[in-house]
């Protein structure tokens, strides 16, 4: 992908962001923050790669390393996140009707 | 070494659908009712992205670019079970953490996880500056300079958020005070520090030396610390939005390294998240971005209406008193704040209004934006308590309601109720929207003892009122005794 096309991607995914935002309800601001910081650990993906090429390439053994690191940090967040939004909606209930 | 090759479409095309379900995953909490699909909407895109990269990135002995799926080189299990196990350590540490931790230290444990992604960040960007071959970005070990500027980028904003969330964190645990700690030309430092930042990642364009590059991640590491310690706890909401957007950019910044659309889509989607709650917050608060991050609010001004306010006359009410009222009303209001989750008072109010509501009285919450450390603070401690959330309102839902309300009954929450915010021009917080509780026939209002003021360091009219009544005690204390009373 070219750098235009990718920014294409990110300024979209902006204005795509900014209205499924605004829509969410204020009662759940704060799973919201929970999942979006559950979402932003897929930098994993960045660390997965450098701890996976690291073994073979030169410079690459310290980058394994910091990479394998970062899996732990983002595996952390990803899965603690999740459980903890998960935990959180389940406790938002509607009246019990008669 | 030559420029790798995109990945394949199937690849690209399994990144694009995790991104999608990350959006749908945001969609989902626009109702408590589809929330609870959204979230596992958002764990099948993690987990499509996580295998994807493996399967593709399959780390394999003896073959020198990763980027190729399929070619020579035999699978390395070493290094697959080295990331399983770090993977394993990392659910393990996270599960735990959900699973023990109080709602009330809810923010902190925010904190703390972004503090984790910025610092995830740092290191995918020095792994991709020392291994720049692994991401397909060197060309014969020349990174191209657009990689470099988005690979500063993702270090500089990574280690912002990290430190910054670091001290956010250590404020709303308790371990570090919540008071503003102001340093001598903090602002002239805090500009020369940026300023230094986006030279310095001007420069790495023109020069891949190793020094820069660790320079300006030092220098980042160093502003994120500098531009939280400034900051009243009061303010963390706002710290705790903006930290959250910075994390989403971050992400972002190395989607843009790595040309993956799983990470562009969600660094856009979670930076704008962050970006609109600090505006509600700000909005809430009536103050600017700048004035709060600038920081120094609620320091200073805290003397200054404290020895009149002694002198005037007020009512102070028992929790016999409260119950009675209470129970000969049509409708109670509920305001809480931050004190009530300081006092863990969120069961005992449940139990009250489901005593109340056994009396035929309509019993509402209504929660200021800026009420607790967080956004949505207060919604989530009540949801934990079992109080439905069609009994939780909004401020611009409810306002009008406390004129045809019997009482009102504010718990742990201060400046959000100041009339002051709309009369009096020369106090801190006038202009802020506030909760017009002293419209309500009764105020029952509880504190811990008169001497105190809010965050804003202002004294609350409201107090003086004759139709207020003070009731001085714990805030969980005074509830389980005015439970008691209406026994």
């Amino acid at each position: 992908m070219d750098f235009i096309s990718i920014l294409s991607i990110f300024v979209l995914a902006c204005f795509v962001g900014y209205f499924v935002v605004w829509s969410v309800t204020p009662a759940l601001h704060t799973p919201l923050m929970a999942v979006t910081n559950a979402i932003s650990s897929v930098i994993i993906v960045g660390a997965l790669i450098a701890a996976a090429a690291g073994s073979v390439t030169a410079g690459g053994s310290t980058a394994k390393w910091l990479g394998l690191l970062a899996v732990v940090l983002a595996s952390v967040n990803i899965f603690g996140g999740f459980a903890v939004t998960a935990r959180m909606l389940a406790m938002y209930k509607k009246k019990e009707r008669p | 070494m030559h420029h790798a090759a995109a990945p394949p479409a199937w690849v690209m095309l399994a990144y694009l659908v995790a991104g999608v379900c990350f959006i749908l995953a945001l969609r989902g909490l626009s109702s408590p009712a589809s929330s609870r699909r959204g979230n596992r909407l958002g764990i099948a895109g993690m987990t499509l992205a996580v295998v994807t990269t493996l399967i593709h990135y399959a780390p394999r002995a003896g073959q020198h670019d990763a980027t190729v799926f399929g070619a020579a080189g035999n699978f390395d299990f070493t290094t697959m079970a080295q990331i399983a196990g770090a993977i394993v350590l990392g659910a393990v540490i996270g599960l735990a953490t959900a699973r023990r931790i109080a709602m009330t230290a809810m923010p902190q444990l925010v904190a703390a996880f972004h503090s984790l992604v910025g610092l995830a960040a740092v290191l995918v960007a020095a792994a991709a500056f020392l291994n720049p071959e692994a991401f397909g970005i060197s060309d014969n070990g020349v990174i191209s300079p657009v990689s470099r500027v988005e690979m500063g980028l993702g270090a500089a904003i990574g280690a912002i958020t990290f430190s910054g969330s670091v001290i956010a964190f250590l404020k709303l645990n308790g371990n570090m005070s919540g008071k503003p700690i102001m340093l001598p030309m903090r602002h002239v430092i805090n500009f020369g520090t940026l300023a230094a930042i986006v030279g310095l990642t001007a420069w790495f364009t023109q020069d891949q030396s190793p020094w820069i590059f660790w320079t300006l991640t030092a220098l980042a590491f160093l502003i994120g610390f500098l531009l939280i310690i400034p900051i009243g706890g009061a303010d963390m909401p706002v710290v705790v939005s903006m930290l959250n957007s910075y994390s989403g950019w971050a992400a972002a910044a190395m989607g843009f390294t790595l040309q993956n659309s799983a990470m562009i889509i969600t660094g856009a989607l979670v930076g704008s998240s962050g970006a609109i709650l600090s505006y509600i917050m700000c909005r809430a608060m009536n103050r600017s971005f700048i004035s709060v991050i600038a920081g120094g609010f609620g320091g200073d001004s805290a003397a200054a209406g404290g020895g009149e306010a002694i002198d005037r006359p007020w009512k102070r009410g028992s929790a016999e008193d409260a119950a009675f009222l209470m129970k000969q009303a049509e409708q109670v209001i509920i305001v809480p704040g931050y004190g009530m989750a300081v006092a863990q008072a969120q069961h005992a109010l449940r139990e009250m209004g489901d005593l109340l509501k056994a009396e035929g009285v309509t019993v509402k919450y209504a929660i200021h934006p800026v009420a607790g450390r967080m956004p949505g603070h207060m919604n989530v401690l009540l949801a934990e308590a079992n109080v439905p959330y069609d009994e939780v309102f909004e401020l611009e839902d409810i306002n009008s309601e406390f004129a045809r309300t019997d009482v009102a009954f504010v718990i742990g929450a201060n400046d959000v109720t100041n009339p002051a915010a709309k009369t009096d021009k020369a106090s801190p917080i006038y202009g802020m929207p506030i909760l017009d509780v002293e419209k309500a026939k009764t105020v029952l209002f509880i504190k811990r003892s008169m001497g105190g003021v809010g965050y804003a360091g202002v004294d609350n009219e409201l107090f003086y009122r004759d139709n207020t009544m003070m009731l001085l005690a714990d805030a969980k204390k005074m509830v389980e005794e005015i439970v008691k009373n209406m026994g």
